[in-house]
């Protein structure tokens, strides 16, 4: 008998003899909360920063303002062809290890813990949110939800290939406890909800 | 195999460095306080942990359709489904997708699974480097120590530690302890890794039988940095880590790092489902002692396990004692249920390093009976004979001293007055009970003695 078959079959053997009922999650995720307060008070906690804009040409001219001219800026938003680059999806991904600040959309975000999920069909290429030294997001204010409950129930059953939210700059405590941003990704992560 | 030290004489060595410990303590605790900060917070926790372990309840009880229906779509989803019964098999498994692309390196993300296999050493002596490359796994891995903490690798580490390893290692500036420049020291040196690995390894948080994708929880990036940089991307799981729809996650995630440091959830919580074009995906599904037991009435219920680290946290003989004293990948009150199913002989110190307080219980966030799976292993390991014979001795002379009341009342005399004229015999190295502590002043008579001269006292009133 090969392994996966011997496995399943001990397993069947040994698991208890009636299936017990999933709950229900209907419950859960109610509490009435002012999302985007919580959403910038939390993701300020974890070392994000927050700016509220009323239009991409606010976004562009704080970045502009915020980040050397000279360092290589990739996106995967047409608005912004002018400051970064977008012919880079088809790349070798190793080609990115370059990149100072990497600007994207993200499908929405969530309150109660400021993660923002994103997904290939917005990234361009996987390791984009990871490997450059900064990264911006940019999320509508009306895709802020209040909890993961929310969250899954808007995925639904979407097919994706790779999906991730991302909740603060890439960070580390395991020296001594004291946290360190800038672990192995994004050293900061600055959100920009949109009217 | 080297020879295993139990846990109390580790303990006991661990200990001798009163300042280290009560560090080692007063840090476990911030996180733990951390955790209570966070799941406070949350008005509807409690809902929250029922309903996590209901939803594990029902993955136990049917993970053998769960487990073929989430075979089903990840193969859909143009994933490679590795089996493995047991620690060497699995480790077979890898090796052979590495040996296939020809590669002598890999870069790995942090999985206990591969600590309890022993992958790292069976690949090093199979000709394959092994990078660890979360940063406490990776301190720890260049002292070629064990991790001591499930979530917290190098918990038992100062950063004077962290500093002498890396000045050895990577010709970081001596004495240079600022945790700052030397975090940005590995992450250049990993960055290099990343970027050089064809293969990496990472471990599953969640599995989602319903889709075939599986979640990874990271806060540094290290996992995606390493998976989507490399052309074979290997995801190794215990079977346990199933879940049956991916809404289900909402809960999970909501639960984890809560729990585990008191984030509200980790930076990454990446969803894997399909491989990038071009790039090769596994997954290895283990058992390893897993359907042993699931089979086990008592002690199936640890396997709900989510690795928070919580119960360890909390604990205050893992915080007295360090991870290292457990000798098995998973340290403290959850390991110490998990150990004697793999080993009963190995680890049966472990369900006794324990004061029963239950505390591990409380904050379990899958509600994991921790305390009294302690309490039911030491009776099955006591009736199996894999306790040490110097217990043994002890409590049956305890339990013949008990049962007799004449014996008893003889021994309690014969106690108080060897405290009271020979102290020495009792306060000295051979007695447990006197490590750091002062033994009692012996009373001057027995409850029964005091008792016998009250009613004698009230009757010749009257």
């Amino acid at each position: 008998m090969s392994s996966r078959d011997s496995i399943l079959s001990k397993i069947k053997n040994n698991q208890p003899t009636s299936v017990s009922e999933l709950p229900s999650l209907s419950f859960l995720g109610l509490d009435k909360i002012d999302v985007i307060e919580t959403y910038k008070t939390v993701l300020k906690g974890i070392g994000g920063f927050c700016e509220e804009v009323s239009s991409l040409d606010e976004v562009k001219a704080y970045i502009a303002a915020h980040n050397p001219a000279d360092k290589r800026k990739i996106t995967t938003l047409p608005e912004f062809a002018d400051i970064a680059e977008t012919e880079w999806t088809n790349d070798d991904p190793h080609s990115l290890q370059n990149v100072e600040l990497a600007i994207v959309k993200a499908h929405f975000g969530v309150a109660e813990n400021s993660g923002l999920w994103v997904t290939d069909a917005i990234l361009g290429q996987r390791v984009s949110p990871f490997i450059p030294q900064y990264l911006s997001i940019i999320v509508n204010k009306k895709d802020i939800l209040a909890t993961m409950q929310q969250a899954y129930e808007r995925i639904g059953d979407l097919d994706y290939g790779f999906g991730t939210f991302i909740a603060g700059p890439s960070k580390t405590a395991d020296i001594e406890q004291s946290l360190v941003l800038g672990a192995h990704g994004a050293r900061g992560l600055t959100v920009f909800l949109i009217e | 195999m080297k020879n295993t030290i139990d846990h109390s004489t580790a303990a006991a060595t661990f200990n001798k460095d009163v300042e280290r410990v009560n560090w080692h303590d007063e840090t476990l605790w911030f996180v733990r306080s951390k955790r209570d900060k966070s799941a406070h917070a949350i008005p509807e926790w409690e809902a929250l942990r029922e309903t996590a372990s209901n939803i594990k309840n029902n993955v136990l009880s049917n993970m053998h359709t769960y487990l073929q229906e989430f075979e089903a779509n990840a193969l859909k989803n143009g994933i490679v489904v590795h089996w493995a019964a047991d620690g060497d098999e699995h480790n077979k498994i890898v090796h052979s997708i590495i040996a296939k692309h020809g590669v002598t390196q890999m870069v790995k993300s942090k999985s206990m699974l591969t600590e309890e296999c022993h992958l790292n050493e069976y690949l090093a002596d199979n000709g394959v480097e092994v990078i660890d490359s979360d940063l406490g796994e990776f301190i720890v891995q260049l002292r070629k120590e064990p991790p001591s903490h499930i979530v917290l690798p190098a918990i038992h580490l100062k950063k004077e530690d962290v500093s002498d390893t890396f000045n050895e290692h990577l010709g970081t500036e001596k004495g240079n302890n600022d945790p700052q420049y030397l975090t940005e020291a590995a992450r250049k040196e990993l960055r290099d890794t990343f970027l050089t690995r064809k293969v990496a390894l990472t471990g599953v948080n969640f599995a989602v039988a319903e889709t075939g994708e599986f979640v990874v929880c990271t806060n540094e990036g290290n996992a995606d940095m390493g998976a989507h940089l490399a052309d074979v991307h290997i995801a190794c799981m215990g079977f346990e880590k199933l879940i049956p729809q991916r809404k289900h996650l909402g809960v999970f995630l909501r639960l984890l790092a809560r729990s585990a440091t008191g984030q509200p959830i980790t930076t990454f919580s990446s969803h894997f489902k399909k491989p990038r074009e071009g790039q090769e995906m596994h997954i290895v599904i283990v058992d390893n002692g897993r359907s042993t037991q699931l089979g086990r009435e008592d002690f199936r219920n640890s396997l709900k396990c989510i690795r928070c680290g919580a119960c360890m946290n909390t604990c205050p003989v893992y915080r007295r004692s360090g991870g290292h004293s457990y000798h098995n990948a998973v340290a403290g009150p959850i390991g110490s249920i998990l150990a004697p199913n793999l080993d009963m002989k190995k680890n049966a110190d472990l369900p006794f390093a324990s004061t029963l307080c239950g505390s591990c219980t409380n904050v379990c966030p899958v509600k994991i009976d921790i305390h009294d799976q302690l309490y039911k292993w030491r009776q099955v390991l006591v009736k199996e004979g894999y306790t040490p014979s110097s217990k043994t001795m002890a409590m049956k002379g305890m339990s013949a001293v008990l049962a007799n009341p004449s014996v008893f009342k003889i021994a309690g005399k014969a106690g108080r007055f060897v405290m009271k004229n020979l102290p020495f015999m009792v306060n000295n190295n051979l007695n447990a009970w006197y490590k750091q502590r002062e033994m009692p002043a012996p009373p001057e008579e027995s409850f029964r003695e005091w008792y016998a001269k009250k009613a004698k006292e009230s009757k010749d009133k009257k």
